[in-house]
């Protein structure tokens, strides 16, 4: 374990100034509210989805480093994605947090700084819940849509 | 004065981690090697059930049994009848608030706190919705503390039941329970102390405290975990209604009713925690063995060696100074909670970070998390130095970005 993987320039940089912070009160925005109860992390996720692309993403919240910052790196991530490609690139987020191969293809830019947390179990759950929330509205945004609402 | 490199020789998890700094006691504490002994004893050269069989292991083991359950009621200075092992202060204290859904009625009022940790506030919420009994907060102090005072301010005619910390989790402040309990008793309600976090720390006597309940765990005062107890008058926990039901419990069974046995066998329904019972009292002898005045001084001298210390490091804000228990609790300021505690486990520095289950203590002092040290017998010096250096580096590091 090295201290220095975890707390990357790019991931404190996101925390100290994070992409998208913010809540808008829009009925046309998706909102999901997740929280890490262990550590009193909680987090708001905000999508607004149009032909199934993803045309912005805002999130607000209290937590740590780690859980803010990528919450940041998600709404960049995930900007202009359609919904099928962010889907796969949340699941290939979640394999570079495992330690596991992920595909260099599908997940790029600065999320793939989050690899290091994968020698932190214990800050696994900060790391993914921003992604967790996007996940949970993609699918509500999806399913909502397959029953005809 | 307590020799620490001895006392750790007592603590085999020091053996299979040398650079272990544990400041997580009020989390669970390190298990002593008596207890694990005694558990490994059980499962090695018993493991049959107690007080069915009538064959000599069965009546071995329920000896041991029975013996620890004495061990138990002498260090809170009840009697044998009024101990019932549970799985748990948990497991206690929803055994208890259960039983009075049977009893509360609507308009009768309930007397919590915001101090308390989850398992002393989420039984008697639901037990209040389910009853239309009224729960009802004690004022804290601006520290957060329980008095006397705030306690009056909500004592009515109708409280009913009063269901509190002795020492918080969270803060540390220890609760004036004796003087609680009197004023409560004027009003014929009843008493029940969650006493996990002051098991481990000060000595309990129950005739003295006069409450109705206590509960406390095995495994904050250096037993097996899956173990806890129950202690009730004997008067009332004759009165109320068996927790669960099953073998051993029972005294006669018919085809459309059945009767109880008297407690503690009418509240230990099916094959007890044995092991961890025996586990328990291994435990207790050891706390009894090095005694209990002792450990408290003890870490109170290490509380406030790291207190004074602590005090001094700029941007540090300290929510419980005057507590009691050997409890602190703290943020840095800029840093979130979880991040320190990564950074001290890169110096195998043990603490919690979070809301230690006790979500209406970070509510009532406005934040969102905080960070806890607590310290117990096999603590150091030199452990609090570790903390402290830890806590600078941490500092520096998150400051250097």
């Amino acid at each position: 374990m090295n201290i220095e993987h975890l707390y990357r320039q790019v991931i404190m940089e996101h925390y100290k100034n994070p992409k998208n912070k913010g809540f808008v009160a829009d009925n046309s925005y998706l909102t999901i509210h997740l929280n890490n109860p262990s550590c009193g992390d909680e987090l708001t996720v905000q999508l607004k989805v149009e032909n199934h692309k993803i045309i912005d993403v805002k999130h607000q919240g209290t937590g740590c480093s780690i859980c803010c910052s990528s919450a940041s790196v998600m709404s960049v991530t995930l900007m202009g994605k359609t919904m099928d490609e962010a889907m796969k690139i949340i699941h290939e987020f979640y394999e570079l947090i495992k330690g596991d191969p992920y595909d260099k293809e599908i997940l790029q830019g600065d999320a793939v700084v989050y690899q290091g947390v994968s020698q932190f179990p214990a800050r696994i759950k900060c790391a993914t819940l921003a992604w967790k929330a996007a996940e949970q509205g993609i699918n509500k945004i999806k399913e909502d849509e397959s029953n005809g609402r | 004065m307590i020799d620490v490199d001895r006392i750790r020789k007592d603590f085999p998890v020091y053996s299979k981690q040398p650079r272990l700094t544990y400041l997580d006691s009020a989390a669970s504490s390190l298990k002593v090697k008596s207890a694990i002994d005694q558990v490994d004893h059980y499962y090695h050269t018993l493991g049959v059930n107690v007080h069915r069989g009538a064959y000599e292991l069965a009546y071995e083991t329920t000896l041991l049994y029975e013996a620890a359950r004495k061990t138990v009621a002498d260090f809170i200075h009840a009697q044998e009848e009024e101990i019932i092992f549970t799985r748990g202060t948990t497991s206690s204290l929803n055994m208890i608030a259960g039983s009075y859904r049977d009893i509360l009625k609507p308009g009768d009022e309930i007397i919590t706190s915001e101090l308390e940790h989850h398992s002393s506030l989420l039984p008697w919420m639901i037990t209040a919705k389910k009853t239309g009994a009224k729960l009802v907060y004690i004022p804290l102090t601006e520290e957060g503390r329980i008095t006397v005072e705030g306690f009056k301010s909500v004592l009515t005619d109708q409280t009913k039941v009063v269901a509190i910390t002795h020492a918080s989790n969270a803060l540390g402040f220890v609760t004036p329970i004796e003087e609680i309990a009197k004023l409560a008793h004027q009003k014929d309600a009843i008493v029940i102390l969650d006493a996990a976090q002051s098991a481990p720390h000060k000595a309990l006597d129950v005739k003295k405290l006069d409450v109705d309940f206590m509960a406390f765990s095995g495994h904050k005062m250096f037993g097996p975990s899956g173990v806890g107890v129950l202690f009730g008058k004997k008067t009332l926990l004759n009165s109320i209604e068996p927790f669960e039901y099953g073998g051993e419990m029972v005294d006669e069974v018919y085809k459309d009713h059945a009767t109880w046995k008297d407690a503690p066998l009418r509240f230990e329904a099916g094959t007890p925690v044995i092991s961890g019972a025996i586990g328990l009292a291994a435990a207790i002898r050891y706390i009894e063995s090095i005694g209990i005045h002792n450990i408290h001084e003890h870490t109170e001298a290490l509380h406030q060696y790291t207190l004074e210390k602590l005090k001094k490091i700029k941007g540090i804000t300290i929510y419980n100074q005057s507590a009691e228990n050997p409890v602190i609790t703290f943020n840095v300021e800029g840093i979130h909670p979880h991040d320190i505690a990564t950074m001290l486990d890169q110096d195998h520095v043990d603490v919690r970070a979070g809301h230690h289950c006790a979500q209406l203590v970070n509510k009532f002092l406005g934040v969102n998390s905080t960070l806890r040290a607590s310290f117990h017998i096999y603590n150091s010096y030199a452990d609090c130095d570790a903390f402290l250096e830890s806590i600078v580096a941490a500092k520096n590091f998150f400051e250097g970005f």
